[in-house]
């Protein structure tokens, strides 16, 4: 059995606790949660009712309704939007002296990121459900079934990882909620350039090239897919692949920051 | 009489001094402007770039899609900056410096007008930002300089009434917390009016919403330049909108700023 087995299983153990650790804190504070459901609600209302007549232009995906088309777009506005918190929180660890405490402690270093990370995750799964059902008590359909709707599920707590752990990475540079807290417009803006709430066929210049190169838009696309048209592995795969990799990328990041951050101090 | 007209002249020496203090803020640390200016220009790149095939539908009523996102783009430039104006005063709330203005002797009616004077003047810069960044980018004003200046009487007076709306729950909870609840209420209300489509693309709840949401007229009050040349018919429903909402939105802050205890 390998030497380093026992280690992994604390950091396991160690991972669980701080993840319902962050779960504590966050729904001791719902009140926090409702606008990232409240936003995409709205918008995606307001969408449906206003944009039904941009069915019908030339380039514009065959889809049976406005609001089938904008539910994986709210989806990922809804999670992208509570994805900083888990930087916010850590922020605020390092603020109030608790990260201190858990430096002093013998806590391995990588799960207190993976823990409040896990906790961004399981809450973005949990809004991921609760849009869907919304959205098909309003009639929206997922033409992929339960095996799609499972995939945007996985594909939201994913794209939470990939967003919180930039965030995370920020929190440890600056320690200070402010600084994390003022990404939520540079996220927006992202979202807005993407294929998010509409296809990028229909965009133009060097707006479509941005929109077509973004990675929101190469997860979005693959979801809607999924949604109005059907089952297709390659689309779940994509899904899922493309936030997976981001959120190897920048958890890694946060580690380094870490890592550099405990040298240095 | 000369004692009503000294307290006047006191007054208005009052509210410009709250008023000027407000905008020495901004040059003081102009990073309190940035999301003011920054965000109404991002918003109208991502609607002209979401939304640029709109056009192409048959009823919009322009084919030029700045023409149609660049006034809603300044109209939410407007309302952060009223929104701002009392992120400010509650800034003094918490810091305890409005307490010492509330013990002052005279009528606190010049604290409030220093602070919607401050808005309306905030509002001009991200109106004016917008105004020629969308310009550089192919906008055009068919309705001249009174197209323009009805852009800005619409700013203006929307940040006001958002200024006062805001100073109503400000008054009410003394937090600055209270601007998130300002926020949600502003998106809602320029969200649900005719900012990225006209009312006749709307339809269900959607529609009736927009068209008795007085922003719309506020926001067609705005647009009317871009769009063609300006006309009193579509000028004063906004003009009323906003008199209105001031009116109502003033009433209640002016009693909330009465009732505050220091």
């Amino acid at each position: 059995m390998n030497k380093n087995s026992p280690n992994l299983r604390l950091a396991g153990v160690q991972t669980l606790e701080l993840t319902q650790r962050a779960l504590q804190n966050e729904f001791r504070q719902w009140v926090v949660i409702l606008p990232g459901l409240i936003f995409p609600l709205m918008m995606a209302a307001v969408y449906s009712s206003q944009f039904g007549r941009t069915l019908g232009l030339p380039g514009f995906p065959e889809v049976r309704s406005f609001l089938d088309f904008i539910l994986p777009g709210s989806i990922v506005q809804a999670v992208s939007f509570g994805a900083t918190s888990a930087g916010t929180a850590l922020a605020l660890d390092i603020e109030d002296g608790f990260f201190d405490r858990l430096m002093a402690s013998p806590v391995s270093r990588v799960p207190i990121l993976l823990g409040r990370l896990g906790g961004a995750a399981v809450i973005a799964a949990g809004k991921a459900i609760i849009l869907i059902l919304i959205f098909l008590a309003f009639g929206a359909q997922i033409k992929a079934g339960i095996g799609g709707a499972l995939i945007i599920i996985l594909t939201a707590s994913l794209l939470v990882l990939a967003i919180g752990g930039l965030a995370q990475s920020m929190a440890i540079r600056t320690g200070s909620q402010e600084a994390v807290g003022a990404t939520f417009p540079l996220i927006f803006v992202t979202i807005f350039m993407s294929s998010a709430f509409f296809p990028t066929s229909l965009m133009e210049g060097w707006f479509r090239a941005l929109a077509e190169n973004n990675p929101i838009t190469w997860t979005v696309d693959p979801i809607r897919r999924l949604v109005i048209q059907g089952w297709s592995t390659t689309d779940a795969l994509q899904a899922l692949g493309v936030p997976l990799l981001i959120s190897v990328v920048t958890v890694s990041l946060a580690i380094r920051s870490l890592q550099k951050m405990l040298r240095s101090s | 009489m000369s004692s009503a007209l000294s307290e006047m002249k006191h007054s208005r020496q009052v509210a410009a001094a709250i008023c000027m203090r407000g905008m020495r803020r901004i040059k003081a640390r102009p990073v309190l402007i940035v999301p003011t200016i920054v965000m109404p220009v991002v918003l109208v790149i991502s609607f002209t770039g979401a939304f640029s095939s709109l056009t192409r539908i048959e009823g919009y009523g322009t084919s030029n899609i700045y023409n149609w996102m660049a006034p809603y783009g300044a109209l939410q430039g407007a309302v952060f900056a009223g929104i701002g104006a009392v992120g400010s005063s509650a800034d003094d709330l918490e810091q305890g410096f409005f307490d010492r203005l509330l013990l002052t002797p005279g009528s606190r009616f010049p604290l409030l007008m220093g602070t919607v004077g401050y808005s309306a003047f905030r509002a001009l810069i991200p109106t004016t930002a917008v105004f020629f960044f969308s310009l550089a980018l192919g906008m055009t004003v068919p309705g001249g300089i009174i197209g323009v200046l009805s852009l800005y009487i619409a700013t203006s007076f929307l940040a006001v009434v958002f200024c006062l709306i805001g100073l109503v729950i400000l008054y009410k909870m003394k937090t600055q917390r209270s601007l998130m609840l300002m926020q949600v209420i502003a998106f809602g209300a320029l969200f649900i009016s005719v900012g990225q489509v006209p009312q006749s693309f709307m339809d269900g709840w959607l529609k009736i919403a927009a068209r008795y949401n007085p922003i719309t007229n506020v926001l067609e009050l705005s647009r009317q330049g871009f769009l063609g040349d300006v006309a009193w018919s579509t000028t004063w429903p906004g003009l009323v909108a906003l008199a209105s909402m001031s009116f109502v939105a003033g009433g209640l802050a002016w009693r909330g700023l009465k009732k505050l205890a220091p």
